[in-house]
């Protein structure tokens, strides 16, 4: 461990991102994430990257893009507005297979909403903000040090399934201060930019894949002359209007990540073990539906947490496991329900499931969440 | 005949999709004679293209090629450069592309001038989707979405390219193949953000809609339209309205942005 300091979780994603190798940052002023690209171009031309401010969050996720495939390992941070303007090209991302990290710290939204206050609006954004059928990688953080190891984790599972992934903050954890001691870096595992395993002699193909279903696709300059497209293409990279290979290509984007799903999901189970109820909850949320779960055990309701660290994929496993062990389920969220409705559909009717929704712009108290769960526990006694 | 161009091109994916008669095709074979005159290895050169008639260039030359998004040519390949200044980076881009939808990152390319060199296919209307007025479209011209003329006025684009930061702007046609190459190798030998007009017909989407469908009369009335800059410079004002200067309309010193760069690592006490 190195010295323990206090630290701002904007910060740690900076951190975290140049000790996961990111040497490229694409970005474009926006608050709550703005600290985020100020630390990077502080720390970039130290360590030989490159930070550039684009003209608008387009452009920022373009050069992003193609940083990228030139070679870097490539990172932007954005809230809400300029979340739903790099959509396109988040896109372009998935269908072209480029890795690449988006930080997301939320704010209040519809539009440009209640720009420096809390909120978990971006849920579904972050799944289903592009046009077209793709999976997406969204993890989310509760604590400055987890800012810092899943800004690492963010960019090694962008490489590791060539993917855009989502770092999902919210203000509340991106803003947080609180003391924390960062890994050694020889603690710290980073996945590398894959590379292709043929030459072009022995018939390289950019979007052909092996059993993981990832392409090994070569960076720019390497000597492949590779096509790189955001249409529909084949192995080779160029497109294609068969109705066969569009239905192929789509498939297998999606298969890439669901015969990994084990390695990608990730979920913390708090105090569940002898639980008989459960808050499911994340990010900033789940530090007050924490401090709520140890409030009400004081008063003798057992009530565990399963903390999600991975949004999407969804736990689907974890949370139908967790509804048939348990007589209901809380879920507290910063928005005006969005989360709760994929709790409810993996639960499939074995545990109530209650809805906690705030959405005035502020963060919830432990005693809001603390009466959901004794309301739930009395109900049910 | 010398045909040294075709190794510039994969030729398993020809014949290309544009329709007989269209400019972008010579404007294509314009850009490979300037690379070969400049001597670019095909190893390290990227090829970066938006969405639109002409981006699709980039499928067909035989580089590192990146068709990308529509407008979004300039932002990849400002990635692309930062990322590993060692490349050479060319973009193609449409009238559309460019200015339109792009028009944002066009003028912020010009200022950031990152080391690129960009030529516009400028046929003065969407191709792609059938004949839609462009920003380029000139005032009074038919288009599908203009059916009784149009009444915006066309940007000028070397001017606005000039105004904007860009270190190299040139301008030529289809007609004039070979002074469009060495246009183009203007651009490739600049260091800094070069920007090539490259004047061009589309016979289907925007001749049949503005009684001029011959290719052949199309490229004359181009020839026509535009003047050596030396020759237009003589010209009084009003009939410099008239007409198009060709060459080389802009051109100066000034640190590119890798370069430039390089200060900030300095400053920061880092290693390049």
């Amino acid at each position: 461990m190195r010295k323990a300091t206090l630290m701002q979780g904007n910060e740690a994603v900076a951190l975290g991102a140049i000790e996961a190798g990111v040497r490229f940052f694409g970005g474009y002023p926006i608050t709550p994430s703005t600290e985020i690209a100020e630390k990077m171009a502080e720390l970039l031309p130290k360590v030989g990257g490159k930070f550039v401010q684009m003209e608008d969050e387009i452009a920022s996720m373009g050069a992003v893009l193609g940083a990228s495939l030139a070679g870097s390992k490539a990172l932007t941070a954005t809230s809400g507005p300029g979340f739903s303007l790099k959509q396109e090209l988040i896109g372009y991302a998935a269908e072209a297979e480029i890795p690449a990290v988006i930080v997301d710290v939320q704010r209040v939204g519809p539009s440009t909403g209640q720009p420096t206050s809390p909120s978990q609006g971006d849920v579904m954004q972050a799944r289903w903000g592009t046009h077209g059928d793709h999976p997406m990688i969204v993890i989310s953080p509760w604590t400055v040090r987890e800012c810092f190891d899943m800004a690492v984790e963010a960019v090694n599972l962008a490489e590791r399934f060539r993917q855009p992934v989502i770092l999902l903050m919210d203000e509340i954890v991106g803003h947080l201060r609180e003391r924390v001691e960062l890994p050694e870096a020889e603690d710290i595992h980073i996945y590398p930019r894959r590379k292709p395993k043929k030459t072009r002699e022995e018939g390289y193909q950019p979007y052909a894949v092996g059993d993981d279903l990832v392409p090994d696709v070569a960076d720019f300059g390497a000597g492949y002359r590779i096509h790189v497209t955001g249409l529909i293409h084949d192995e080779t990279g160029f497109p294609s209007g068969s109705p066969a290979v569009t239905k192929k290509v789509i498939h297998r984007l999606h298969q890439k990540i669901m015969i990994a799903r084990d390695e990608v999901i990730k979920t913390e189970a708090l105090l569940l073990e002898d639980a008989q109820y459960a808050v499911v909850a994340f990010g900033g949320t789940a530090r007050t539906a924490y401090q709520a779960v140890l409030n009400a055990r004081k008063k003798g309701v057992k009530v565990g947490m399963l903390r999600l660290r991975t949004i999407w994929p969804f736990a689907q496993e974890a949370v139908a496991a967790l509804a048939e062990k348990v007589r209901g389920i809380v879920v507290p969220e910063l928005n005006y329900g969005q989360l709760a409705g994929e709790v409810q559909r993996a639960a499939g009717g074995a545990c109530p499931v209650r809805l906690l929704a705030k959405y005035n712009a502020e963060i919830f108290t432990p005693g809001e969440i603390e009466e959901a769960v004794m309301a739930m526990a009395g109900g049910n006694e | 005949m010398e045909r040294s161009f075709e190794k510039y091109f994969r030729q398993n994916r020809l014949p290309h999709m544009w329709c007989p008669g269209c400019g972008n095709g010579i404007v294509t074979k314009a850009v490979i004679m300037a690379v070969e005159k400049a001597g670019l290895s095909q190893d390290n050169t990227v090829i970066v293209s938006g969405i639109g008639c002409s981006s699709r260039a980039s499928g067909y030359l035989d580089f590192d090629t990146l068709h990308t998004a529509h407008g979004r040519a300039i932002p990849f390949a400002t990635g692309v450069k930062l990322a590993n200044p060692e490349l050479n980076v060319i973009v193609l881009t449409g009238d559309g592309d460019c200015t339109a939808i792009g028009g944002n990152h066009f003028i912020h390319g010009c200022r950031r001038n990152v080391d690129l060199t960009v030529v516009l296919f400028n046929n003065d209307i969407y191709g792609m989707t059938g004949g839609q007025a462009s920003p380029m479209t000139p005032t009074g011209k038919r288009a599908t979405t203009a059916p009784y003329g149009a009444i915006d006025r066309p940007f000028d684009v070397c001017r606005l390219a000039e105004a904007a930061g860009a270190i190299y702007v040139a301008r030529s046609t289809a007609f004039h193949v070979q002074h469009l190459a060495d246009m183009i190798k203007g651009g490739l030998d600049s260091r800094g953000f070069s920007f090539i007009e490259a004047l061009c017909q589309c016979p289907t989407a925007y001749g049949r809609n503005n009684k001029m469908s011959d290719p052949a009369k199309m490229m004359m009335a181009l020839r026509d339209s535009v003047l050596m800059k030396a020759a237009w410079d003589k010209l009084p004002p009003e009939k410099q309205a008239e007409k198009f200067p060709i060459g080389v309309l802009y051109q100066k010193e000034y640190v590119d942005y890798a370069k430039a760069y390089d200060t900030v690592i300095e400053k920061a006490g880092g290693r390049a």
